[in-house]
């Protein structure tokens, strides 16, 4: 494997451990100072800065696929969903007998449904731990069966990207039914605590964005790792002709299930970070135009970047926050002007620009458009 | 105890929650009844003015208020047949069926009676007041069942030929008190809307959408007395239709004396189609109450029809029937009906698959013209779907402002050129505006279009605001008819089936038979080629995408007749539409239609066994594997043509 | 033959029946394909055809458009899958039965007609890609280049003329260039049987000549199967040359055998 240390340039482990530092240790500082601070980080944003960071590692999640394998995946919001159950199923079963109904062992809606015991599925979902295994191992089983059979029959391009669709559309109608016993629509909520910590103390908001920003900072590295390797050559080579991959003797159908399942797992991951900081996780999760968006997000960064693919999870999701806010009826028009926009005008995106410019300066050509 | 006891405070809790102090009140009181003293309970109740407090007293003295065994609820029971209709006491609503072993009868002793008869509530209130036709009609509005009964008895006692009209309503579900003014009317389904007819005066009421009405609900036995009553009153009219309709309601339902009124009709019967529903009817009536000879000959008749009243009468019969040789004989009718019935049951199964099928043909065969023919993955397909069914609403709205409404019925005529026109137009801007730029890079078309189908959305939702658009089917395309017993054909199902077959031909001739044809061929196979020898390949892109969306668009203005027009119309068929062409084969329009109508007949070939989400799932399932299998499909391309 | 660095947990299945009379097969036989077929939709694309390669042997195909010579290196290479016939590598693998993976790890190497290199890797990219060694996943995951692998790099390198642009990206090579790269590829990854698709198609005289040259230094130490068009360049390598037509083979002999073959000479200028 490369050397650990050259996974990023000298100048790129100053700016990860700079930025890293200020992420990590900076926010929750600033949260703490008294409220009449100039500085002060108010609490809602500490959950809110979370949030995203869990966006930025589904982003990594999409570029391993999609801007490094060439595999636009429409249903990588299902793998997110599924760690993100995964997590709700544990925070559920914490719930204890403070549910409306005070139930002993029931949560409420099975209570409602008037379920007697509960689903085998559910049992395990009291330990942590296992909630937590359980968040990366059913995102990477279900990506490792589907892709085992998808790029085994060589299943590729929009083709690929279509049943991807189907896949988190037959799950999102799966979850909206009450019988599969995850709380159909409402999905799972009214969450207390998580490991003992009550979950709306900013304390533990707190320390679930340390949590989110150690996790992106890991899944960045863990990213870096494989794309800096000859496995991270031989995806960009599928890339680029997968057939000619195989006359050279490699696999395309394992190189391809690698970055598929470790995809998902980070997929998951995020999604198990993302539903404490929430409080909700629903089945509108699975929707396929969540997946979709994600594609743009890494889109608008600049795909094939790793650093871009977070980027862009912030930049357009901060957006969002703002518009949907300010504009909600303008934000459909954005997003769509978006998608049309960055595939059209930047397809390297907001790092390819950033490129573009630094080559064209010496020569003095600004304000020249960007293509 | 104490749990028990916690367990129906909570109970109590949760129902409270929502309800306003008042209605707590009420809520108390009523269940106030079940108490051992109910005294206190009685006194409140009777100077309260909720009609619910009254009917709770009445049921008290009637002996049909009970205690639920479940939940210690206090109820409402009326017998409907072996099971009693159960009506919450608190809320007024029917809640439930119930067997009477789970119900405890809230007596009432002498001292409780005596205070009920001076609060005004006795068992048998009955109002024998002499009511015109409007106020029997009004009447059928009752609280109780048996009131309603008394109600439908003394309507028909009228001898009023348009009770006939408005007893059928009743019987089938079609009476309605209107929520704005209390009125009883007559609605209609028309589309997504009900057409009203005032219940008192038969006369035209206007359209509204369904939930502007609150239907009058009647439980079996009402329904087959008033069967019973109908039957018996348009007998002997002399309008052909209504005694045909008079025959087919005493089907299963004649007693005695209709049986002896039912011989004298057919007798007298003159139409052979009539006659046949009257030997049917007479049948049936004979094999309940006929001599032994009667009975065999009325199973030798009964045995040749499919209705599924006939098949619930030999299956009754085969059990109260004594005579074992007439009990045979109704075996083997009942077996032989069954048989007939579970073929019937197959081809519905197939007509309602086949018209799922035409449905995702239609909203397909746009899209294997883009995606198919084009390689285009156009995501705002749908959208363009979306656009046809607003351009028929649009057509809709301007016909019924500024023509007369003997007109009404034309828009939807009109509403296809126009569709088509609308969603063609904006996919030419679309083709020409951005997807031209992205040939050759289908995944960015496809992030591309993905945001020109919410950018149409959101501009829908701006225009015409988020909530469903009703869209009226023109009279031509309401109703039905019967095939045979148990399998009836809608009208606006099976007009769609003949305009979807219309649009497959009209297309596949364009594409075979015209120069646009061959030089969209021809661009699809060789681009440099065509254009080398001079076919406008620019302009054939355009014209290519112009026509699969604007298909999809005639699409729209035929769904806008099944189902409701709203702003995310087309995210519903967007799913369904790629699995149709994938799982038929790209750039076939042979694959297309055999993968639509597989897909509509497995749809409702599961949903019996699996349930409607099921089924859908499972057949999403299904072509995920077998693309697995045939990644281009069922009419796939082999060699060098499929490289591409 | 390297077996063991096979990609694929794929069994290399063996032949067990007798290799057909028709063919005058040898132990210096490395390829054989008897009775091969390929129909696209009834048009059959190979008919029935027959060929031996010899160990060693540098071979010459031409045929006129739609003759069947891609067609047949994709059945060689596991691309297509033959509707009936053999194809035997060695004593007695079976290729029909591979992928393109596991055929690619028992010893042939191909280029494409068109240039297929990756165009956003760079030139020593690409040949690091190609480079021989172990091509299962977490070895890939896992690899790093030694000093010897790096020289084998830079000898290439210089054999194909890229010294100079090792970090150039391949796309920004031109035609001729990126053939050579490919050709480059080939040599690095060290097959026994190279299958080459009109490699001088696009190129200058200078670089064609360079070329022959080339195929004519690895005749010997491998087989090489070259597919042309060009005349001058099938005559400048000397070989024995197959013709093919309709799917099956025509004439087989020298160059000058073939050039006089009256059906050849029927197939190639026309009735």
């Amino acid at each position: 494997m490369t050397p650990f240390a050259s996974v990023l340039g000298p100048r790129g482990w100053a700016a990860f451990l700079g930025i890293g530092l200020v992420l990590l240790v900076g926010v929750p500082i600033l949260n703490l100072l008294p409220a009449s601070s100039p500085f002060h980080i108010p609490n809602y944003l500490v959950p809110l800065l979370g949030k995203y960071a869990c966006y930025a590692i589904l982003a990594l999640a999409m570029d391993l696929v999609w801007g490094y394998a060439g595999i636009l995946s429409l249903g990588h919001g299902a793998f997110f969903a599924l760690g993100g159950y995964c997590m709700g199923m544990y925070l559920m079963r914490q719930i204890g007998t403070r549910g409306v109904y005070g139930h002993p062992v029931l949560p409420d809606f099975m209570v409602f449904l008037n379920w007697k015991e509960l689903p085998w599925y559910w049992h395990g979902f009291d330990w942590f731990i296992f909630a937590a295994f359980m968040a990366l191992a059913v995102p990477a089983l279900l990506a490792f069966v589907f892709g085992w059979f998808a790029f085994r029959s060589r299943v590729t391009g929009v083709y690929l990207s279509i049943i991807t669709q189907a896949l988190t559309f037959a799950l999102l109608l799966a979850f909206f039914r009450n019988d599969m016993g995850f709380g159909g629509n409402n999905g799972l909520t009214d969450f207390k605590d998580i490991l003992g910590f009550e979950m709306q103390a900013p304390a533990t908001r707190r320390g679930l964005y340390v949590a989110s920003i150690l996790a992106l900072g890991l899944s960045f590295l863990a990213c870096r790792v494989i794309v800096t390797s000859r496995l991270g050559k031989v995806l960009l080579a599928v890339r680029d002709a997968e057939s000619r991959v195989r006359f050279l003797g490699y696999s395309v159908t394992n190189a391809k299930l690698f970055a598929f399942t470790v995809s998902a797992i980070l997929a998951g991951l995020a999604g198990a970070l993302y539903v404490p900081q929430v409080g909700i996780i629903n089945p509108s999760e699975f929707s396929p135009a969540n997946s979709i968006e994600i594609a743009i997000w890494v889109a608008v960064g600049g795909r094939g970047t790793l650093v871009g693919a977070i980027l862009g999870a912030g930049l357009v999701n901060w957006f969002k926050t703002w518009l949907t806010g300010a504009a909600p009826e303008i934000w459909l028009f954005f997003l769509g002007a978006l998608f049309i926009l960055v595939t059209l005008a930047m397809p390297a995106g907001v790092i390819g620009l950033a490129k573009q410019l630094r080559r064209k300066r010496p020569p003095a050509a600004a304000g020249a458009p960007a293509e | 105890m104490p749990i028990r006891l916690l367990k129906l405070l909570a109970i109590v809790a949760l129902l409270l929650l929502p309800l306003t102090a008042g209605a707590q009140e009420l809520k108390d009181l009523i269940a106030g009844l079940g108490e051992p003293d109910p005294k206190t309970a009685i006194e409140a109740l009777a100077t309260n003015d909720d009609p619910k407090a009254k009917a709770a007293l009445q049921a008290l003295a009637a002996g049909t208020l009970f205690r639920r065994l479940s939940d210690s609820a206090v109820i409402i029971g009326e017998k409907d047949g072996e099971m009693v209709v159960v009506t919450n006491a608190a809320s007024g609503e029917i809640e439930d069926m119930a067997k009477p072993e789970e119900l405890e009868l809230i007596e009432a002793d002498a001292a409780v009676k005596a205070l009920l008869e001076s609060a005004g509530a006795t068992a048998e209130k009955a109002d024998d007041t002499p009511l015109d036709f409007a106020g029997a009609v009004k009447a059928l509005n009752a609280d109780s069942f048996a009131q309603k009964g008394k109600a439908i008895e003394r309507l028909s006692a009228l001898a009023d030929g348009r009770a006939i009209r408005v007893l059928e309503a009743l019987a089938e579900g079609r009476l309605f008190i209107r929520r704005s003014d209390g009125a009883t009317v007559i609605g209609d389904r028309s589309g997504n809307d009900v057409r009203l007819t005032l219940a008192t005066t038969l006369e035209a009421a206007g359209i509204v959408a369904p939930s502007a009405v609150e239907p009058v609900v009647i439980n079996n036995n009402l329904r087959n007395s008033i069967r019973e009553l109908v039957g018996r009153l348009g007998l002997l009219s002399p309008d052909s239709a209504q005694r045909r309709r008079a025959a087919d309601a005493l089907i299963g339902a004649a007693n005695s004396q209709s049986a002896g009124l039912l011989r004298e009709a057919h007798g007298k019967e003159r139409e052979p189609s009539i006659k046949a529903v009257m030997g049917l009817a007479l049948a049936a009536a004979d094999l309940v109450e006929g001599d032994k000879a009667q009975r065999l000959a009325a199973v030798e008749i009964l045995k040749g029809f499919t209705d599924l009243r006939v098949r619930s009468l030999l299956q009754n019969r085969s059990a109260a029937e004594s005579d074992p040789e007439v009990r045979a004989a109704i075996t083997t009718a009942f077996n032989a009906v069954q048989h007939k019935l579970m073929l019937i049951g197959w081809a519905a199964n197939i007509f309602q698959g086949i018209s799922l099928g035409s449905v995702l043909l239609l909203a397909a065969i746009g899209l294997a013209i883009t995606f198919g023919v084009m390689g285009v993955i156009n995501m705002a397909h749908g959208e363009m779907i979306m656009l046809g069914a607003y351009s028929a609403f649009v057509v809709q709205e301007v016909f019924r402002a500024f023509l007369p409404p003997a007109l009404i019925d034309l828009y939807l005529i009109v509403a296809i050129p126009v569709g088509f026109l609308v969603a063609g137009a904006f996919g030419i801007a679309l083709e020409r505006g951005v997807i031209r730029f992205l040939y050759g890079r289908p995944l960015e078309t496809l992030l591309a279009t993905w945001g020109i189908s919410l950018i149409l959305q959101q501009m829908v939702r701006s225009i015409f605001g988020s909530p469903n658009r009703e869209v009226a089917n023109p009279s031509w395309m309401t109703g039905g008819f019967d095939v045979v017993g148990g399998f009836s054909v809608t009208w606006n199902r099976l007009y769609i089936i003949i305009f979807c077959f219309a649009v497959l031909g009209v297309i596949a001739l364009i594409l075979q038979r015209t120069a646009f044809g061959l030089h969209m061929r021809a661009v699809t196979q060789n681009r440099d080629m065509a254009s080398a020898m001079g076919i406008p390949t620019a302009r054939i892109d355009a014209l290519t995408f112009g026509l699969g969306s604007g298909i999809a668009g005639m699409a729209g203005v035929a769904l806008s007749q099944i189902g409701n027009v709203s702003p995310n119309l087309g995210t519903f068929y967007i799913v369904d539409s790629f699995m149709v062409v994938v799982f038929g084969g790209v750039g076939n329009l042979l694959g297309t239609l055999v993968g639509a109508m597989t897909l509509g007949i497995v749809n409702k070939f599961l949903e019996p066994f699996a349930g409607a989400v099921l089924g859908k799932i499972a057949v999403l399932v299904f072509i995920i594997l077998f693309i697995q299998k045939r990644p281009r499909g069922l009419f796939a391309l082999r060699g060098r043509a499929a490289e591409g | 033959m390297n077996v063991t660095s096979l990609a694929l947990k794929q069994p290399v299945p063996e032949v067990t029946r007798a290799p057909s009379r028709a063919l005058a097969t040898s132990a210096d036989t490395l390829l054989y394909l008897d009775g091969v077929t390929v129909s696209f939709d009834g048009f059959k694309a190979l008919n029935n055809l027959s060929l031996v390669i010899d160990r060693g042997e540098l071979r010459t195909i031409i045929g006129p458009n739609g003759a069947g010579k891609t067609t047949m290196m994709d059945v060689i290479t596991g691309k297509t899958k033959p509707d009936t016939g053999t194809v035997v590598f060695g004593a007695n693998v079976d290729l029909t039965k591979l992928d393109e993976t596991a055929i690619a790890n028992l010893g042939i190497g191909r280029k494409f007609q068109k240039p297929t290199v990756f165009e956003n890797l760079t030139v020593f990219e690409n040949l690091e890609l190609a480079l021989k060694g172990e091509r299962g996943m977490w070895k890939t995951l896992r690899a790093l280049l030694n000093g010897e692998q790096r020289g084998r790099i830079a000898e290439v390198l210089k054999t194909i003329g890229l010294s100079e642009r090792p970090a150039e990206t391949a796309g920004a090579l031109s035609h001729g260039q990126k053939q050579w790269l490919e050709i480059g590829m080939l040599l690095i990854q060290d097959q026994q049987l190279l299958l080459l698709d009109e490699p001088v198609a696009g190129m200058t005289d200078h670089e064609t000549k360079q070329t022959a040259e080339l195929i004519l230094t690895l005749a010997g130490s491998r087989t090489v199967v070259v597919v042309e068009h060009d005349m001058e360049f099938v005559r400048s390598l000397g070989a024995r040359v197959t013709v093919l037509h309709e799917g099956s083979v025509l004439a087989e002999g020298s160059i000058d055998h073939v050039q006089s073959h009256p059906r050849v000479i029927e197939v190639y200028l026309g009735r």
